[in-house]
């Protein structure tokens, strides 16, 4: 067997990370690009704003995009106030105990859970156990729940950047704990919460397994009326026309994954820019 | 009691203006503070409540299952609901097959891209793919599915000679490019957290900068790298929507590698797929619950696995660094 010199060691490893890693930025080029270029043809105004027509085949997703809005929506009104306390809890309250510790481990565990597990739990307690029926609003409280995890953890890491000086000086000037955490920190840390929950939001629009039980329906002809009634989704519709549908125009599979994608990827964008304008102008 | 939820900092001020004396007397709290700190502390607890809640409501839909079929039916290696055949031996060594298929190709290639973008392309490169990578984990996992049909199923077929391109493989080419963000990520921020002193050693010593990369750096970041990589396969695990729409969802015995070119069910793809047609209350609608249960006990071992060697690394450097 040949023995390689030091340095042509180097340059063969070099070379070869380099070639893996991009084949693994080339294929995120190529899938991102794949959705641009042949979804762009199918973009209009007739598609984002009409109702599906001829077996779906024509016409627009409006339902579709209105039930993913309304499902983003509901997934932040029961996620965002509940994930942002338990990260409060977490980071201003909680000491090093037994409760703490399996307050974390709870929420390791529920990070991890598979997406397709949560919809089975949405469809045993709120579809079938508390009679929600599938509804906008078991879809809201299943995606919310899966969403909690990244909100407790991005927004603790936030309200743990924020100096502990600062808490120092408020109490010190007669303001109470809470009136801290109020008035002082949570403002301090909003930027940070605030890209936790974006992102948190952004998995909760683009999932399909856990809306599959609880909410998604088919077809449907018209808005949903009331939180009580079931609505398309994006991913769930994507899903359908592309997989259950024979002869589906290819146009209209891909226009409806170039609108998903935009949707979910403007708001990791919208996360990365607020992160970024706030890392610059932060004093401490 | 009161020590738990309210730490020390908060408890005392200085109540004399003119002596600037501290007298330790506590802040009188009104009942709103109160409530809002008794509010704050159930949503802390909640993430408790909710493990409980799912563990109970899956627990409660999957036993009346356990009731109708034995275990011997379970292990039994035919899935066929409809006639009578409930044995998971297929689905679980389907999951097992695609799970180990994405986990070979994305375990190195991941591992490359992180020291890649740590250590062999400048800062300001860094700074941009970093988050173009993480990009990749917030592409929905039905788009994924749904290219890998198009264009990634006839590249199998054409370049595998397989009769059909929904296959083990073409899944876990597509899982492993999902679980590639995690593993990167976290991999990424491991070897940047190794000190700048230890290459600076390395290098003095003489030592090659592939060679401080290899013996130095790696090595010192290997918890974090395989925390990644465990997050990485345990996201991959419990992936639906795009296992589902590439594998082809044949339940059949897997007998070896050679199976990766042929059409495989997962557990997850089982439960998505069939959940819509199932009688309620029906023992087959009770066993997919007894899948889900599986697959979040699955995920639970492999989480606190991967939280526990982070756990004990961070006593471990606490102590060196004392």
């Amino acid at each position: 067997m040949i023995r390689l010199s030091r340095q042509a060691t180097q340059r063969i490893a070099f070379w070869l990370i380099s070639l893996i890693a991009g084949l693994v930025i080339a294929s995120i080029l190529l899938i991102v690009g794949l959705v641009i270029v042949q979804g762009s043809g199918a973009i209009g105004w007739e598609f984002a704003t009409g109702f599906p027509r001829e077996g779906m085949k024509e016409g627009g997703i409006l339902p579709a995009i209105v039930g993913t809005l309304l499902l983003t929506i509901g997934t932040a009104i029961f996620s965002v106030p509940i994930g942002v306390g338990a990260a409060v809890y977490l980071a201003e309250y909680s000491e090093d105990n037994a409760l703490t510790r399996t307050i974390r481990i709870a929420i390791i565990n529920l990070a991890g859970i598979p997406s397709v597990v949560y919809g089975l739990f949405g469809l045993g307690l709120f579809v079938l156990f508390l009679k929600f029926g599938t509804s906008i609003l078991a879809g809201s409280l299943t995606l919310g729940i899966m969403t909690l995890p990244v909100i407790i953890s991005t927004s603790e890491q936030a309200l743990r950047a924020v100096p502990h000086s600062f808490r120092v000086v408020s109490v010190s000037l007669g303001a109470t704990h809470w009136q801290t955490i109020r008035r002082i920190v949570l403002p301090q840390a909003l930027p940070g919460v605030l890209t936790g929950v974006i992102l948190g939001l952004e998995r909760a629009a683009g999932e399909t397994a856990p809306i599959l039980f609880t909410v998604a329906a088919f077809f449907l002809p018209r808005l949903p009326q009331s939180v009580f009634d079931q609505t398309m989704a994006l991913p769930y519709h994507l899903f359908v026309i592309s997989t259950q549908v024979p002869g589906m125009p290819i146009r209209i599979q891909y226009g409806t994954a170039l609108v998903l994608l935009a949707f979910v990827l403007s708001m990791n964008l919208i996360a990365t820019l607020i992160r970024r304008h706030y890392r610059e102008r932060r004093q401490w | 009691m009161l020590r738990l939820w309210w730490p020390n900092w908060a408890l005392y001020r200085c109540n004399n203006r003119d002596t600037g004396i501290v007298e330790r007397e506590p802040i009188k709290r009104t009942w709103q503070e109160f409530l809002i700190e008794r509010i704050i502390r159930a949503t802390g607890v909640s993430a408790i409540a909710i493990v409980g809640l799912i563990i109970l409501f899956l627990l409660r839909e999957a036993v009346p299952a356990l009731m109708q079929v034995t275990p011997a039916d379970l292990l039994a290696d035919r899935w066929y609901p409809v006639e009578g055949y409930y044995g998971l031996a297929p689905l679980i060594l389907g999951t097992l097959l695609v799970t180990v298929g994405a986990a070979v190709i994305a375990l190195p290639a991941g591992l490359a891209t992180a020291i890649f973008i740590a250590e062999i392309v400048p800062r300001w490169a860094r700074d941009l793919l970093k988050p173009f990578v993480e990009v990749l984990a917030g592409i929905p996992s039905v788009v994924l599915g749904f290219i890998g049909m198009l264009a990634l199923a006839p590249l199998v077929r054409r370049f595998a000679g397989a009769p059909t391109g929904l296959t083990a493989l073409t899944g876990s080419l597509l899982l492993a490019l999902m679980a590639l963000p995690t593993i990167v990520s976290v991999a990424e921020d491991a070897i940047d957290a190794v000190p700048v002193s230890y290459r600076n050693a390395a290098l003095a010593l003489g030592a090659t900068r592939w060679q401080t990369i290899w013996r130095v750096v790696v090595p010192a970041a290997r918890t974090g790298i395989l925390t990644g990589m465990m997050l990485g396969v345990g996201r991959a695990i419990g992936e639906t929507m795009a296992v589902m729409m590439v594998t082809g969802n044949a339940a059949r015995i897997v007998t070896g590698p050679a199976d990766l070119f042929l059409p495989v069910r997962t557990m997850t793809a089982t439960i998505a797929a069939e959940m819509g047609e199932v009688a309620q209350g029906s023992t087959h609608y009770h066993l997919l619950f007894v899948i889900g249960f599986v697959l979040f006990l699955i995920s639970f071992i492999v989480n606190l696995a991967a939280s526990a060697v982070v756990f004990r690394e961070t006593r471990r450097s606490e102590r060196v660094m004392s």
